[in-house]
């Protein structure tokens, strides 16, 4: 087993749930209404806590490799865009509320069947975050699957942004289900996502059905993220996100 | 710009097994799904509780306090109402 890819895998994790994690406070004072606005900043939370485990041990794996100081702060803080390895799904502008809960709920719904799939990993300490992760996200999807079902069967309005959204965020779902050159060397510690594709689809079927939207099965996938090919919105997140490090490198409060 | 407020509910956590649910606060939400959702979100968030009601707080009935003097002066010189005035045995503990 190659240490770099073992090492690649858990970034892409951790820089899924860190840059989800950030859009989602982007939103934090601006929520549509008090106790959502809550909710909202309680998922950034759970995101940036299972964030911080994975580069916590991607940290102790590449120190271990001898690369030097490494830690989760120059890990979330000291890396740009190519190096990021996250989904394309979860770096999209946060647009209107609709388009804020529907990328939860399809990336939701994919770290649900995901981090089920995760607790069986070799690697013990993926497998011991999968498991703490996993009731957190349970409540993520139960939360977004309402909403989305709230607003898709709501007013024409509501049905009208839900449909805008569906169009700018499904090519980018894709991507869950094609492995990664790093992601295929990794047997017994990765999930194979042809396991987790048909859970996903028939989950994300079911609430779509419900929320009277419809989507195209045939549509093209844009895919890259996972390898460092990043959509625009990563660049504008990280220099907003990593400005303080990048200005005082080292710097507490 | 017409402005419609979700109804207000009213929730109760229970702290831990055993113990009665207590009054916590309110919150708005759209339907009762909702409410324990935002109840959940608002309300527990530092290991608060294990359960939690929440009931439309136009169902709630309350007394007016313009008849508080009526209502619970009368109670204030029935002092044999308490149970202070019998002698315990020494070895009877945390009464």
């Amino acid at each position: 087993m190659d240490r770099n890819s073992h090492i690649n895998y858990i970034l892409q994790l951790a820089d899924n749930a860190l840059v989800l994690g950030h859009r989602n406070s982007e939103w934090t004072g601006y929520g549509p209404i008090l106790e959502q606005d809550i909710a909202l900043s309680n998922i950034a939370l759970d995101l940036i806590g299972q964030a911080r485990y994975l580069y916590q041990h991607a940290a102790k794996l590449a120190e271990a490799a001898g690369t030097g100081r490494v830690t989760e702060d120059t890990l979330a803080y000291g890396r740009d865009a190519w190096d990021f390895r996250n989904c394309l799904l979860v770096e999209q502008k946060n647009g209107d509320w609709g388009k804020t809960i529907l990328r939860q709920f399809l990336f939701s719904a994919w770290q649900y069947f995901f981090y089920e799939q995760l607790q069986q990993s070799r690697d013990s300490e993926l497998a011991a975050i999968a498991e703490k992760s996993y009731k957190e996200v349970v409540y993520h999807l139960r939360w977004s699957s309402e909403w989305v079902i709230r607003l898709g069967d709501g007013t024409k309005e509501s049905h009208g942004r839900m449909e805008r959204a569906l169009e700018q965020l499904w090519k980018f779902t894709g991507e869950f289900f094609v492995p990664a050159g790093y992601e295929k060397e990794l047997t017994g510690i990765a999930v194979d996502p042809a396991v987790i594709r048909p859970l996903w689809e028939d989950r994300v079927g079911e609430v779509l059905a419900e929320a009277g939207l419809e989507v195209n099965p045939g549509a093209w996938m844009q895919t890259g993220g996972k390898e460092g090919r990043h959509t625009e919105e990563l660049g504008y997140l990280l220099a907003e996100m990593q400005f303080l490090q990048r200005a005082y490198p080292g710097c507490e409060w | 710009m017409t402005e419609q407020q979700w109804p207000l509910w009213e929730v109760f956590i229970r702290s831990k097994q055993g113990l009665d649910h207590k009054h916590a606060g309110s919150i708005h939400a759209a339907d009762a799904a909702m409410a324990i959702e935002n109840a959940r979100d608002v309300y527990t968030r530092r290991m608060e509780g294990v359960s939690i009601w929440v009931v439309e707080s136009k169902y709630i009935h309350a007394t007016n306090p313009d008849e508080a003097s009526s209502l619970y002066d009368p109670a204030n010189d029935k002092i044999y109402r308490h149970p202070t005035f019998y002698d315990l045995p020494d070895e009877l503990k945390h009464m």
